[in-house]
């Protein structure tokens, strides 16, 4: 920097001149304005605003300038570069605005490509019925009770009053065990029903018992439409003082209005069996025609053939000689007991209109339901 | 049990508008189980009425016989010209009465008759055959042809009682008096509150010492034994119309009039009975158990060896029935196909034989009976008396015989049953007040005699032997009163604690595999043992020890699953034929291991608890049944697509799923190079686990061998993995603890070390974790790299990333250095590993 100079005119200096800073402040935000891009501003900043640009030239003169006049003429170069400046970052923010909305436009995608990479993995429908089941339940305060699918007789059939001479006995379809060294006799077999779980609980549990037994039972009848050798059921067990059929009764409907809606109703019809005493049939009302396809052809419903109703399984009260066979006083403890398979219920919930369906672990079958039911 | 509501209404008043559906939809709610109600001739229109042939005419010159026929129908055509009429059917001759169904007519099934022209000549109408007329089986597979004193132009709809319902009743095992119309009636008479007409209630005649002679020897196995004679049996006489009729629509074939009669009496009054020729039987009649060994061709034809249990009835040669089940070749009736040998001379047997050994035999013998059936479930033993004077008087109107006045009763002194009760037992039962005095009416509809106030004394009917307990007698009241009139409560239950545990893996499990691409396929547990070869097993592989069924659905598959595999791997071809090629599978379930010492599970007392000791007992006789969890894949485990590439499944993802199922159970899961029959011997890892510091294998995990691919059929490169879910389970580390979590910066090292082909990433890592000392924060493999030049043959690059951190302060480069440098300096020691230069 070169030493003042007092006695300098700042009127002689061409570069200080008010039309002349005007002038460079003018050209520069025209500059500004006629660059199309982030590049071309970047270009005129330089030109403009650099070092060596002609405002810059202009406030190096400043300083050669005598003192009275150093202040109006750094007014006035400052007034103009403030101007250029605010001239560039506002065009500066214009065209990155511009660029930023143009870089959005080229990066849209097809968002409708699909996308199975990985095709997404399902849970068995039985499965997630049963646990649909199982949770109306245990929000009630029922436990769920499990136990072997090979079982002893006498779980299966002896505690649960089916003696070795009960009809029942011969036409449970049974599948036997081999017993030691391969003889036909071991006392063992699958369990054709989880019923033995019952029996189990009322061993196992402190009364009042109140638990949900789910399992897979066998029974020896040939896979075929609405048939099949290995089935799932729910049963439900109840004993505690003072049960009556109508809570039985009640629980049911508790059940069906969960699964089914609030409207449900379910209907008891006398039945034997020989682990409840007194037995009964349960239907639910047809959840699709709600009973308005009986007796009318022009509506009918595939779900119940046309009879309103829908056989869900067997229930009654727990037969006081399986109470004594567990060791519970049947004078003071009174139970409810219900089972049902759960293909069947799947066939007309789902209208799974096979059973093969359900068993042959098909995954066109089974994705579509997915993680819950 | 088949009820034609026709005969049902014999004995009981209905209304002459119920129709079967009303009568079905009465007994439902009463507790018996009407599956349907056929409507026999719903589709039947007439013209069909009786002819006499008048001539045939053979027609030749087809290829089966043809008749022309001129029938006389009286009036029925209108014009009283005998009717030209074409058959096929030859039983017939000119003479007979037939039944003929004239143009205009529509046969069941919706077959319109009209005239027509046929084998060259005019027919108008037809001769109809049982078949063609919806009647069952007659026997002879021919044209009907009617009793001579029928009446020529009578209408034939009502004669052959074409037109009825029938309800057919699935019948529970308890309810052995409705597999009659007795039974039925009753029910029906109570449902609609109407009076019933008893057919059992009729005159007999008090037993004398003039009956046939009969000896029972077990009063146990037989109560009673009624034996009737009946001689003079017209050998030409015939069962009359009504009589077949009535027992084709129960669903009986006719076969002779003496035994047409006995299957009617047993249909109408749930009593079996046997009618014995009486010139075969020699001697005194006996009840006895057989001895072990004796012979006896029963009339099936089939030639049996006797159990010293079976209860046989025997005359001085032997046995010659098989008591409550089935008759004797020996000493059977002859039918009236064969008149010169007919039996003139009939002995009835109407006994009463204890429901446990008739079971027994039937069970034994494998040969149920409408007899059987009816003693198994049980009989009413005081209709014995009544059901062989029905038979007697039946065989005297239809057979012309002639009752003998002797009269055999053998009865064993038994007192009626009586059960007591509260009075308020229904109501507590029911949930519902009925009081008292609907206890006693309800219990007296049922047939029960009912004394006393507070406590009833229940006498039960000879026809329930079902009621024996305070809750039968609750049951009669509350389906008496109506299911459906049952009001809805719930019942206060305790608190319950949710899930288990080990319920809430389960689920846990299959939720984690389905959110990983996996698709549940739960199979049947039923294997062959040839799979055990297929899978590659060794020949002392404990997995080949199985439990085995004594009936199995199906030969080739009499054991249970040791191993998921089988199943599962059958569902992925299974997948795979259909199209499906990319799988990734999944199912949880019992697996099956017989204990190494086998006995056979007791029976039980059932009048008690079971001691803690009997009930371990059973438990130790059940085979081991742990749960398992496995997963299969083939095809892409990632598709191609837009994206890019896809990535074929392979032993990786395996091991990936047996490593998701171990985070759920959150047990630590050790994985290391294995062996294991169905698997590839260089792409299988051994899934280990440790309790209580011992080491337990808990499944494999890989790509499976060649050999088992080509073996089962599978597609190329199948991976599975498959673990004992109860083990993981038991090595689950219970509750999740919180890390702590630094805020300080991380301090990020790579390293690349070379350590030898053989050795196993995992120890690799394991070294560098313990060497790098508690400032690491996480290591993680990041890259694995071969290249013979630049490594050296045999050799491998492992890149590892490494974040270290401190809780308390910012490290310092030299820190994490050092604790890199420590971390290296092991892997050194342990795995020969040196830093990549």
């Amino acid at each position: 920097m070169s030493a003042p100079n007092k006695s300098y005119d700042p009127v002689e200096v061409e570069a200080l001149k008010p039309e002349e800073i005007e002038r460079m402040r003018d050209e520069a935000l025209a500059a500004f304005a006629a660059a199309d891009s982030l590049d071309a501003l970047q270009e005129a900043k330089v030109a403009h605003t650099g070092g060596t640009s002609p405002l810059a030239l202009a406030n190096r003169e400043i300083g050669a300038l005598p003192p009275h006049a150093k202040a109006a003429a750094g007014k006035l170069v400052g007034q103009a570069r403030g101007a250029v400046n605010k001239g560039l970052a506002a065009r500066q923010a214009e065209l990155e605005a511009e660029r930023d909305a143009r870089v959005l436009v080229e990066e849209a995608v097809d968002v409708t490509l699909p996308y199975d990479r990985v095709p997404a993995g399902a849970r068995h429908p039985l499965t997630t019925l049963s646990e649909r089941i199982e949770d109306i339940f245990v929000a009630m305060g029922y436990e769920v009770a499990e136990g072997p699918e090979v079982e002893a007789e006498w779980f299966n059939f002896d505690a649960l009053n089916i003696g070795p001479d009960h009809p029942a006995r011969g036409e449970a379809d049974t599948f036997f065990v081999q017993g030691p060294e391969g003889g036909t006799e071991s006392g063992v077999v699958l369990r054709t029903h989880t019923s033995p779980v019952q029996i189990r609980s009322l061993l196992d549990r402190e009364l009042p018992v109140y638990v949900i037994c789910p399992g897979v039972v066998y029974r020896t009848d040939e896979l075929d439409a609405t048939h099949t050798p290995v089935f799932r059921q729910v049963e439900l067990l109840a004993v505690d003082e003072g049960l009556t059929m109508a809570d039985l009764k009640g629980t049911l409907d508790h059940m069906v209005q969960s699964l089914f809606g609030e409207d449900m109703k379910t209907r008891l019809r006398p039945n034997f069996f020989p682990f409840t005493e007194p037995s009964a049939e349960m239907d639910m009302v047809c959840y699709v025609c709600r009973g308005e396809s009986v007796g009318n052809p022009d509506r009918p419903c595939r779900t119940c053939s046309s009879e309103g109703w829908i056989e869900l399984g067997g229930c009654g009260m727990v037969n006081p000689k399986v109470l004594i066979a567990c060791g519970v006083d049947p004078e003071k403890y009174s139970g409810f007991a219900f089972g049902f398979g759960i293909e069947r219920m799947l066939m007309f919930r789902h209208n799974v209109e096979d059973m093969r369906d359900m068993v042959e672990g098909d995954v066109r079958f089974t994705r579509p339901f997915g993680m819950e039911i | 049990m088949r009820v034609p509501l026709s005969w049902l209404r014999e004995y009981v008043d209905l209304p002459a508008t119920e129709t079967g559906r009303d009568v079905q939809a009465k007994l439902i709610s009463a507790g018996l189980e009407v599956e349907t109600v056929e409507h026999l001739g719903a589709d039947l229109k007439g013209p069909l009425v009786v002819g006499q042939v008048l001539t045939i005419e053979e027609l030749e010159g087809f290829k089966k016989p043809i008749r022309f026929c001129t029938v006389d129908v009286g009036t029925a055509n209108g014009t009283g010209e005998p009717q030209e009429i074409v058959c096929g059917a030859r039983n017939f001759a000119v003479g007979d009465k037939v039944v003929v169904v004239l143009p205009g007519a529509v046969l069941p099934g919706g077959f319109a008759i009209s005239a027509r022209k046929t084998y060259g000549r005019n027919s108008h109408g037809m001769i109809c055959s049982s078949d063609e007329l919806g009647m069952g089986d007659d026997g002879t597979k021919g044209i009907i042809v009617l009793p001579p004193e029928t009446e020529v132009g009578k209408d034939a709809v009502e004669l052959l009682q074409l037109v009825d319902e029938v309800l057919d009743i699935a019948v529970t095992a308890n309810r052995g008096d409705c597999l009659s119309i007795r039974g039925v009636a009753r029910e029906t008479a109570t449902a609609y509150g109407l009076p019933l007409r008893d057919p059992a209630l009729l005159d007999v005649p008090g037993p004398n010492a003039f009956g046939y002679p009969v000896e029972v020897s077990d009063p146990v196995g037989c109560d009673r034994f009624t034996a009737r004679t009946v001689t003079g049996l017209d050998p030409e006489a015939r069962s009359p119309i009504w009589l077949k009729r009535r027992l084709q629509k129960v669903g009986m074939r006719p076969i002779s009039l003496a035994v047409d009669i006995t299957n009617y009496v047993m249909m109408e009054l749930g009593q079996p009975l046997h009618a014995y020729d009486r010139g075969l039987v020699q001697g005194t009649i006996g009840v006895r158990r057989a001895e072990e060994g004796e012979k006896l061709t029963t009339l099936d034809g089939v030639a049996r060896t006797l159990h010293a249990e079976d209860l046989v009835i025997t005359d001085e040669r032997g046995p010659i029935g098989l008591a409550g089940v089935m008759g004797g070749a020996n000493t059977e009736i002859a039918d009236h196909h064969d008149v010169e040998n007919a039996s003139t001379e009939i002995v009835i047997e109407a006994a009463h034989f204890d429901q446990v050994s008739i079971a027994r035999t039937a069970r034994r013998h494998k040969l149920s009976s409408e007899a059987s059936r009816r003693f198994e479930r049980g009989v009413d033993p005081l209709a014995a008396a009544a059901a062989a004077q029905r038979t007697v008087d039946l065989l005297v109107l239809l057979a012309g015989g002639t009752a003998d006045g002797g009269v055999t009763e053998v009865v064993a002194p038994s007192a009626p049953r009586t059960i007591t009760i509260p009075a308020d037992h229904p109501d507590r039962v029911a949930g519902v007040v009925y009081g008292r005095e609907t206890v006693v009416r309800r219990l007296q509809d049922v047939g029960c005699d009912v004394y006393g106030q507070d406590e009833l004394i229940v006498t039960v009917p000879s026809w329930r032997p079902d009621l024996t307990d305070p809750n039968d007698l609750a049951e009669e009241v509350i389906r008496l009163e109506g299911y459906e009139n049952l009001p809805s409560t719930l019942p206060r239950l305790p608190s319950g604690r949710g899930l288990t545990h080990r319920q809430r893996l389960h689920r846990r499990v299959g939720r984690a595999l389905a959110g990983a691409g996996y698709v549940e396929a739960p199979n049947y547990p039923f294997i062959g043992e040839q799979v055990f070869d297929q899978l590659g097993l060794d020949a002392a592989d404990p997995a080949r020890r199985v439990v085995r069924l004594v009936n199995p659905l199906n030969d080739e598959e009499p054991a249970l699953r040791t191993s998921l595999l089988p199943g599962l791997l059958g569902a992925l071809r299974r997948n795979d034929g259909r199209g499906s090629h990319d799988l990734a599978l999944f199912e949880t379930g019992l697996v099956f291991h017989p204990r190494a010492e086998q006995h056979v599970a007791a029976a039980l007392p059932v009048d008690r608890r079971p001691t803690g000791e009997e009930i371990a007992s059973l438990g130790a006789a059940l085979p081991e049944q742990p749960r398992h969890v496995a997963a299969v894949l083939a095809g892409a485990r990632e598709q191609a697509g837009w994206w890019g590439k896809g990535r074929p499944a392979d032993w990786a993802d395996a091991v990936e799923a047996a490593r998701t199922v171990a985070r759920e159970t959150g047990a630590e899961l050790t994985v290391r190079k294995g062996q294991y029959g169905p698997w590839h011997p260089g792409r299988c890892a051994e899934l280990v686990i440790t309790v209580d510091g011992t080491e337990r294998v808990v499944g494999h995990a890989g790509e499976l061998h060649p050999r088992v691919v080509k073996a089962l059929g599978l597609p190329a490169r199948t991976s599975a993995m498959e673990l004992d879910l109860d083990a993981l389970e038991q090595a689950s580390d219970g509750t999740p603890q919180a890390p702590g979590i630094s805020t300080f910066p991380v301090a990020t090292q790579d390293v690349a070390l070379v350590v030898d082909e053989s050795v196993p990433a995992a120890d690799v890592e394991a070294a560098l974790h313990e060497g790098a000392g508690e400032l690491l924060e996480s290591i993680r493999l990041f890259d694995v790299y071969e290249n013979a030049e630049q490594l050296g043959q045999g050799r491998k690059s492992l890149a590892y990333a490494l974040r270290f951190r401190a809780g308390d302060r910012t490290l310092t480069v030299d820190e994490a250095s050092a604790a890199r440098d420590a971390a290296v300096a092991l892997a050194g020691e342990r795995t020969g590993a040196v830093l990549r230069g």
